[in-house]
């Protein structure tokens, strides 16, 4: 079972690999809207991303009004 | 379709349209690639029976004044089957439905359950949680709630699952309830979540007449699939993929999950005929299909160039979509093969995005409309297409301009069956916005030669979001409430600095400091902050520090036009700080 800080590692690596942005670009706490520049279809996209490496299901709506990669992760963890 | 002028309310049409396309397909739900269910209109008035029946025992349609609170029921959904369902038999059984934003937070839904004073409530077990776990949930006073997809060990906070609601209403007939055209239909919000309440009473005869009007240039007939992707609760949805598909007997598409992946799947999977969609999708739509013919061999790319041309060409005057699938084959396969048209609106979009569009042979069809209109003022007929207005008023649809300038720009003014009956206990705005039978939209915008509607800009302190979603700052401002400045205010900047526009919409956060206070560091991280927990689409985009105090009334109220004029004369927009 990962720990929450390994997830929320994945998901930074994984969104920095899905929107071409360096690594170091991120941190746990960024508004990924901004730092990405994606919109809330690209959001999507990008959750769609983390399902296939997660193995999980993550409906549409409970990531309505997440914005940083922190929140995003704990969301995950509690589906893992 | 049903000849809908005989018709004395929603339910009655409704109802008829149940029997009448008895069997054909209505409803078809997917979830991810995977379809959930289908139901012909037989099997969907079979299911609503015993629901309606339920809602019946505990008290719905009962009180014999049709417009009481004890008779209005919200649904707080995602689309899917179960919402239509729940519209149906709140309608059969006499209610008043109160569809609301389920993007809202539970605090800014327990507001408008308020408001609305809806005894009842069916909503999902995700939003049920929110609304439990809000700052006001202790004052919630519905009289039955009841949640769909709950699991099996959840605390219910006093609802009811709705499979064990439908089954007490099982093997027994519910009453149908008949309403006239002038009853209440719908409270439809169409802003109001932080400051005040924007509930529009809408008729059936809004509807009824709506819906009649619509269909007169986009008709549906069995066999047509819509594709629903707007949110059922907003206003356009609730017209085009409910009441207009269901009385000409067609089939509405749900998506459990709107990736852009799955819905682009879904268009080929249903063979889709119509979708609405708002310009943020679109755009998306556009951005993928522009990258794959940029990757295109130089050679193809010319070629395309040569097909756009001639598509141009033969589609000048009305779409041809069977002349453009055979120019543009594959494009049109990954749409389904069958798409007739996109209908646009909600917000500003593109002209430029829009004959992109209509170049590959997919005619987009450009309208303007708003909650308090019931759904549409003005569509594109695409005869000939126009990329450049919102299109022409609709049957039985009156448009004018008030107060125009020397470009005959003004504000822009609507009447017809369709316009609102009131707002919901706001006689002052609603006498502000209705005057003389003509709705002041607060747009701004010119008729053309031919009767189309341009549109530069608004009169009125808001925004819509290329999402479609109107923002009217004075919500906003909650969120803000113990900012360590003497005073603030938030604005359109548009309507700060008056452009004339309707692209790229901000808001910005006017601040007053203490004297002798600097804006400094800390502050402009406070806001950061502060902004940061809104939903991405209420953001404040910029501050402007103001030196003077502001404006007020008697009762300490800010006068922001007052205020709004001492700016715009004195600070130019590229004073504003962006956050």
């Amino acid at each position: 079972m990962r720990t929450v800080e390994q997830t929320l590692e994945e998901i930074l690596n994984l969104a920095a690999e899905h929107f071409r942005v360096p690594r170091t670009q991120l941190s746990p706490d960024d508004d990924f809207f901004k730092t990405l520049r994606i919109d809330s279809l690209q959001a999507l996209e990008l959750l769609t991303r983390l399902e296939q490496h997660f193995g999980v299901e993550l409906p549409d709506y409970e990531f309505q009004g997440v914005t940083d990669f922190r929140t995003l992760a704990d969301r995950i963890q509690a589906r893992l | 379709m049903l000849d809908l002028k005989p018709y004395q309310s929603l339910q009655e049409a409704l109802r008829d349209a149940l029997e009448t396309f008895h069997d054909h397909v209505c409803l078809i739900e997917s979830d991810r690639g995977r379809e959930r269910h289908r139901l012909t209109y037989g099997q969907f008035r079979d299911l609503t029976r015993p629901l309606a029946r339920a809602l019946q025992d505990t008290g719905l349609g009962a009180d014999p004044d049709p417009t009481a609170a004890a008779n209005r029921a919200a649904i707080i959904m995602t689309n899917q089957s179960r919402w239509l369902l729940a519209a149906y038999a709140i309608h059969y059984s006499g209610g008043v439905l109160v569809p609301l934003d389920y993007k809202l937070t539970g605090r800014e839904q327990l507001a408008l359950l308020a408001h609305s004073q809806a005894h009842y409530l069916i909503t999902e077990w995700f939003f049920w949680q929110q609304i439990t776990r809000s700052e006001g949930f202790a004052d919630f006073r519905a009289r039955c709630v009841v949640v769909t997809d709950a699991p099996a060990d959840a605390e219910l906070c006093g609802a009811v699952r709705w499979e064990e609601f439908v089954a007490r209403g099982a093997g027994r007939e519910p009453v149908f309830r008949p309403r006239r055209r002038s009853d209440w239909a719908c409270i439809v919000y169409s802003s109001g979540t932080g400051g005040r309440p924007k509930g529009c009473v809408l008729t059936h005869d809004n509807y009824l007449e709506q819906c009649w009007s619509l269909t007169r240039w986009y008709p549906f007939w069995p066999g047509v699939r819509y594709l629903s992707i707007l949110p059922t609760n907003h206003a356009i949805d609730f017209m085009v993929g409910y009441i207009g598909p269901f009385v000409c007997g067609a089939a509405v598409v749900h998506l459990r999950t709107l990736r852009p992946e799955f819905v682009r799947e879904a268009f080929a999977t249903y063979r889709i005929t119509y979708v609405c969609l708002v310009p943020m999708v679109l755009k998306n739509l556009e951005r993928g299909l522009r990258q794959r013919l940029q990757e295109l061999p130089w050679l193809q790319r010319r070629w395309l160039a040569g097909l756009v041309s001639l598509n141009r060409m033969l589609t000048r005057g009305r779409p041809r979509p069977w002349l453009s699938r055979r120019l543009f084959p594959a494009i049109h396969r990954a749409f389904g093969g069958e798409l007739l048209a996109i209908i646009v609106g909600g917000a500003f979009s593109d002209p430029q995005m829009l004959q992109f569009f209509y170049d590959l042979g997919i005619p987009v069809a450009n309208g303007y409309g708003l909650t308090e209109a019931c759904t549409a003022v003005t569509v594109n007929n695409l005869k000939p297409f126009r990329p450049d207005t919102v299109g022409q008023p609709l049957p039985g649809v009156e448009v004018r301009i008030v107060h125009p300038d020397a470009d005959g720009i003004g504000e822009v003014v609507v009447r017809g069956r369709n316009v609102m009956s009131h707002y919901l206990d706001d006689p002052e705005l609603t006498a502000e916005t209705i005057r003389d039978g003509w709705l002041y939209t607060g747009d701004l915008g010119r008729l053309d030669r031919d009767g189309h509607l341009q549109l530069f800009g608004r009169k009125k302190n808001m925004i819509v979001t290329a999402g479609g979603k109107n923002i009217y700052p004075e919500d906003i401002e909650a969120f803000f409430e113990g900012l360590p400045v003497k005073e603030f205010c938030i604005f359109a900047a548009n309507y700060l600095w008056p452009a004339r526009t309707l692209a790229d919409e901000q808001l910005v956060i006017v601040l007053r400091p203490e004297p002798g206070q600097t804006c400094g560091d800390a502050l402009h991280s406070e806001l950061t902050t502060r902004n940061r927990r809104l939903q991405d689409y209420k953001r404040v985009h910029g501050y402007l520090v103001w030196e003077r105090d502001f404006p007020r009334t008697a009762s300490m109220k800010i006068k922001r036009d007052v205020l709004a004029a001492e700016i715009r004369a004195a600070v130019e927009r590229s004073a504003m700080v962006p956050l």
